[in-house]
């Protein structure tokens, strides 16, 4: 049985690509056969991110137009041989992409016993987000705690629960998950920033994980490695965490309360 | 209670003001997210109908999809000025 993953938010800039890389490789790490297809036609960057860009030949619209075979557009992943990379195209039109094509595609990706296939949607709520969500089995609902990020993961969950396959078959819903990234609890503490409870009053989402601000997503997106290859990070850590929880493993919640520095505690506020 | 606590300002938060925000936006748009996309121009139709018997207001009327498990139900209301009575 194959899952598939939608890594979906609506809004751009909160982390999708990030999050896509980082959780297929905790899965693949994992041992499990993972595939990760970036949805982005026309600005495909999870080439970049994954650190495999200058490996790309051919891409997902190739695969649909029957221009190269499925195995010829996936790229090994140099750091963990379960995983493989379905790049987008960056020089074809964004409606390129067709249900079918992409339908096929899962199954082929089934067939050839993979079992998960993360789905990096682009932002919006076009042909791209539509087609990358279409067949989910799991939605990661990735926010950053601000007004805009969680009003437009609202839009999207409507989107989920009424435009997706399993709405359309009249299936058991896609299970939805928060991710909520970007998140400073100092800036929670003294009220500048809503607290992960806030964004789970507002969204009614099982918290999957918290993601801390952190400098070491962009280190590793300027290397090109997946965040949660870094694993004495802490947003390595928390990915790490968010996939243990994905897969059944009970991990309690880290990166929501402050670490105390020296000053945190001389004064000891609370 | 800590020293910087008797620092803190005590108007609402940034946070709050969000979160208050947020919870009034989000219930109001998840009240239109099922509604078919022809009630705008239903709404439309029916208030221009209404106008030649009665000299109503722009928004004196209100169309409603409501849905639960067993039903739909169609809610139009239609206020009527004072006068015309």
């Amino acid at each position: 049985m194959t899952r598939i993953i939608v890594v979906t938010s609506g809004k751009g800039g909160v982390g999708k690509t990030t999050t896509s890389a980082a959780i297929a490789m905790g899965v693949a790490q994992k041992g499990h056969k993972t595939a990760v297809i970036d949805f982005d036609v026309g600005l495909r960057n999870l080439d970049l991110i994954m650190g495999c860009e200058r490996r790309v030949v051919y891409d997902i619209v190739n695969v649909i137009y029957g221009e190269a075979t499925l195995n010829q557009a996936l790229i090994r992943d140099k750091h963990c041989e379960q995983l493989y990379i379905l790049p987008a195209s960056q020089t074809r039109d964004k409606d390129a992409l067709s249900q079918e094509g992409v339908g096929q595609i899962l199954e082929e990706l089934a067939a050839k016993d993979f079992e998960y296939v993360v789905c990096d949607s682009p932002a919006g709520i076009e042909k791209g987000a539509h087609l990358a969500m279409y067949f989910a089995d799991d939605a990661f609902v990735v926010t950053n705690p601000e007004v805009a990020s969680v009003r437009d993961s609202d839009r999207m969950l409507g989107i989920l629960s009424s435009k997706s396959r399993r709405a359309e078959q009249g299936l058991e819903p896609i299970k939805e998950y928060l991710l909520l990234t970007r998140y400073s609890p100092e800036r929670v503490r003294i009220g500048e920033m809503l607290s992960v409870a806030d964004v789970q009053d507002i969204l009614s989402l099982h918290l999957l994980g918290v993601i801390p601000e952190s400098k070491s997503v962009l280190t590793a997106s300027n290397s090109g490695m997946p965040v949660i290859l870094d694993e004495k990070s802490d947003a390595g850590q928390a990915y790490a965490d968010i996939v243990a929880r994905y897969l059944g493993e009970d991990k309690p919640h880290r990166f929501i309360e402050e670490k105390k520095g020296l000053f945190g505690k001389f004064f000891g506020s609370k | 209670m800590s020293l910087l606590d008797y620092f803190k300002i005590t108007k609402a938060s940034s946070a709050s003001v969000a979160k208050e925000r947020l919870q009034i936006l989000v219930a109001h748009e998840r009240s239109f997210k099922n509604q078919p996309s022809y009630l705008p121009q239903l709404q439309k139709e029916l208030l221009d109908v209404i106008k030649k018997y009665v000299n109503v207001e722009q928004n004196a009327i209100t169309v409603r999809l409501e849905q639960d498990e067993h039903q739909e139900t169609l809610e139009v209301n239609i206020v009527l000025p004072e006068k015309s009575r």
